[in-house]
C-alpha cells in the first residue's frame, strides 16, 4: 500500500471555475456527445429508410418515376397475388424446418464435442468453417454439388443403387426446397453447435455425479439436468437463427433464384424480383414490410430476453 | 462424467459422431478444392471415379486470375471489409461506452434500440436503401457500400463490446478520475487499451460479415470495376446458362481464404465472440 502525494496524471482538473470541461464531464452530457454519431448514423441510414420504405409500400412507385400515394392498394395486390401466399407457406416451411434440424443437429454436434479428445480445438475450428466462409461461396460448391448432369451426390446415390441419373435436385419443386433446407442447415449448424457446447461447458459436473448416484441414467441426466440448464441458451440461438433464417435471401437467390416455378421463391427474394427485376419499388417494398409483423414480435422478444439475460 | 468407458463405446459415442460432423462440413470445401485442380476432359467426363485428382493442373486458377478481373474484386473486398470494420469499431465503442459506464436517463431504452437494430435483417430495408444511395448518387462506387455494411456491423460492435466492457472492472478508471483525468481522457488511455480482446473478438466478427455480405453489393455494385468477390463470382462467372465449374471453384476457394486465414488466427476470439454476441448481451 502506497500513499500517492501527487497526481500521477499530467492532466489535472483545472480548479476554481466552472469549466467547459466540468460540464462536459457530466456523466449525462459526456455519454449523450459521445452517443451523437453513431446514432445519427444509424437514424440516417436505418431509421431513415425504414420509415422510407413504409412510405413506399403505400405509393405506386416504378424506378425512376416519381411516386403517386395509392393507400393499401399493394397490398391488396399481394392479398390476391397466389405467388405471394405460395411465399408465404415456402419461408414459413423453410424456417421451421430448417431450425428444427439445426437445433437438433447443434445439440448432437454439442454433446458430441463435450467429451475430452485430442485436437478438439482444432476440431471446433473446421467444424465452425462452413459458418465463417462467406454464404455465396460455400452455395456455389453445393450448386456444382448438385448439378443436373455431373452431381458427385448423384454419382455415390447411382453407385448404391439409385436408377441413373438419379434425382434432379434444383430441377423438382419439392427436391429443390428439400436443398434449401438442407445447405442452409449444414451452414447454420455449426453456430447451434459451437454456442451450445459453450453453454455445455458451464454446466457444473457435480450435479451430473449428483444425479448419477441418486440412479439417474444417461437419457435422464441429459433431460432433467442437461436441458433445463440449456434451456435459456437453445431459446436465444433458436430466436436469432429464426430472424435470419425468415429473412434469409443469398442462400435461394444465388442456389435456385426462386424457382423452379416460384416452388423456393421467399419473401427477400420475392421482394428482391419485384423491385430490382420488375422494377416496381413500391409493391417490393410492400412484399417486404409483409416480414415486418412477424419479425417485429421476434426481434422484441429476444431483445427483451436478451436485456433480462 | 462416467469414466472408464471401453474403447468401442468412445468410437460410438465420440469418434463416429465427430467424425460424420467433420465429412458432412468439411467435403462442400473438398469438392470445391478438387474440382479447381481438375482440367475440363476430367471435370465433365462421366466415367472418372470423381472423388479423387487424376491429372491436377493450374488451368483455372491462371484463367480466373488473367481473364477475369478477380484481383480487382478481392481488392475491393479488402478494402470495404477493412474499412467499414473500422468504421463500425470506432462508432461501436462510442455507443458502447457510455452504455457500459455512466448512468443517465434513457440508456435502457437505447441499449434496447441497438439490440433491435442489430437483429432487423437487411431485407427489410435493401429496397428504400437501393432509392437513397442512387438518390445521393453514389450507385457503383465502394462509398455505397462502406457506409451501409456499418448499418449492421454497428449495433452488432457495439452489443458485443458492451458486454465485454461490463466484464471490465472499473477501478483504473475510478483511480484515473480521482487522479483528475477527464472522462474522455479516462476512456481512451486508460480504459480501451485494456479492451484489446473485445476489440479483436467484435473486428473479426464484423470483418467476416463484411465479406459474407451480398444483397447490398449485389444491388448497388453493377460494374465489373467496383464488384466484390461474392457478387464478381456470381454475376461473371456464371454467364447465361454456361457455368465455368472449374473458375467457379478456384474463384469460390481464394475468396473463402482470406477469412478462414484470419479466422485461424483468432478462432479463440471469434468462439468467445460468438458465444458472448448470442449467450450473454
Amino acid at each position: 500500500m502506497t500513499l500517492r502525494s501527487e497526481p500521477v496524471f499530467a492532466f489535472a482538473r483545472p480548479r476554481g471555475r466552472v469549466s467547459i470541461g466540468s460540464w462536459l464531464d457530466r456523466q449525462s452530457v459526456f455519454s449523450w456527445l459521445m452517443m451523437a454519431p453513431p446514432l445519427l448514423f444509424l437514424a440516417a441510414l436505418v431509421g431513415y429508410p425504414f420509415c422510407y420504405g413504409i412510405l413506399l409500400s403505400l405509393q405506386y412507385r416504378p424506378v425512376a418515376h416519381p411516386g403517386t400515394f395509392v393507400g393499401l392498394k399493394n397490398f391488396a395486390t399481394n392479398f390476391h397475388d397466389p405467388i405471394f401466399w405460395r411465399v408465404a407457406l415456402n419461408t414459413f416451411v423453410y424456417t421451421a424446418v430448417a431450425t428444427l434440424l439445426k437445433m437438433v443437429g447443434g445439440l448432437a454436434l454439442a454433446l458430441a464435442m463435450n467429451q475430452q479428445f485430442p485436437l478438439k480445438n482444432l476440431v471446433r475450428a473446421l467444424l465452425l468453417l462452413p459458418f465463417i466462409v462467406p454464404t455465396v461461396l460455400s452455395t456455389v460448391a453445393w450448386m456444382w454439388i448438385l448439378d443436373p448432369a455431373f452431381s458427385v451426390l448423384n454419382w455415390v446415390l447411382v453407385l448404391v443403387g439409385v436408377p441413373k441419373p438419379g434425382p434432379s435436385w434444383l430441377g423438382n419443386p419439392i427436391l429443390a426446397m428439400v436443398s434449401i433446407i438442407a445447405i442452409n442447415t449444414w451452414r447454420g449448424l455449426p453456430f447451434y453447435g459451437i454456442t451450445l457446447l459453450a453453454g455445455l461447458q458451464t454446466v457444473p459436473p457435480e450435479l451430473y455425479e449428483a444425479a448419477t448416484i441418486d440412479g439417474a441414467s444417461g437419457w435422464q441426466r441429459f433431460r432433467y439436468v442437461t436441458l433445463p440448464l440449456l434451456q435459456p441458451i437453445i431459446l436465444i440461438v433458436t430466436l436469432f437463427s429464426v430472424i435470419f433464417t425468415f429473412a434469409d435471401f443469398q442462400l435461394v437467390y444465388v442456389l435456385t433464384h426462386g424457382g423452379p416455378q416460384n416452388a423456393t421463391q421467399l419473401f427477400a427474394t420475392y421482394a428482391f424480383d419485384i423491385a430490382m427485376g420488375a422494377g416496381q419499388l413500391g409493391l417490393g417494398a410492400s412484399i417486404a414490410l409483409t416480414m415486418l409483423p412477424a419479425l417485429a414480435l421476434l426481434i422484441v422478444a429476444l431483445t427483451i430476453y436478451l436485456r433480462r439475460g | 462424467m462416467v469414466t472408464g468407458r471401453g474403447p468401442i463405446e468412445r468410437v460410438v459415442r465420440l469418434w463416429l459422431p465427430v467424425g460424420f460432423f467433420l465429412v458432412l462440413a468439411l467435403f462442400p470445401f473438398y469438392w470445391m478444392a478438387i474440382t479447381s485442380f481438375k482440367p475440363n476432359s476430367e471435370l465433365y467426363n462421366r466415367h472418372v471415379m470423381p472423388l479423387v485428382l487424376h491429372h491436377p493442373t493450374l488451368k483455372h486458377y491462371i484463367d480466373l486470375l488473367t481473364q477475369t478481373s478477380f484481383l480487382t474484386w478481392t481488392w475491393n473486398t479488402m478494402l470495404v471489409a477493412v474499412v467499414s470494420t473500422a468504421i463500425s469499431l470506432v462508432l461501436g465503442v462510442m455507443l458502447a461506452y457510455p452504455l457500459a459506464r455512466m448512468r443517465f436517463a434513457g440508456a435502457g431504452l437505447i441499449a434496447m434500440t441497438v439490440a433491435a437494430i442489430y437483429l432487423v435483417p437487411q431485407p427489410l430495408l435493401f429496397i428504400p436503401l437501393a432509392d437513397l444511395i442512387n438518390r445521393l448518387g453514389l450507385g457503383n462506387t465502394l462509398t455505397a457500400v462502406i457506409l451501409t455494411y456499418p448499418t449492421m456491423l454497428v449495433p452488432f460492435s457495439a452489443w458485443l463490446l458492451l458486454g465485454y466492457f461490463k466484464t471490465v472492472p472499473m477501478e483504473l478508471e475510478e483511480a484515473a478520475r480521482i487522479d483528475g483525468a477527464s472522462r474522455l481522457q479516462t476512456m481512451r488511455r486508460i480504459f480501451l487499451p485494456l479492451c484489446t480482446p473485445g476489440f479483436i473478438s467484435a473486428g473479426i466478427f464484423a470483418f467476416t460479415l463484411s465479406q459474407n455480405e451480398f444483397l447490398y453489393a449485389l444491388i448497388f455494385l453493377t460494374k465489373t470495376s467496383v464488384r466484390t468477390v461474392p457478387v464478381g463470382v456470381i454475376a461473371e462467372l456464371i454467364r447465361g446458362d454456361v457455368f465455368y465449374w472449374g473458375q467457379l471453384m478456384a474463384g469460390a476457394l481464394l475468396g473463402s481464404i482470406p477469412v478462414a486465414i484470419i479466422y485461424s488466427f483468432f478462432v479463440e476470439h471469434y468462439v468467445a465472440g460468438l458465444t458472448a454476441g448470442s449467450v450473454k448481451g
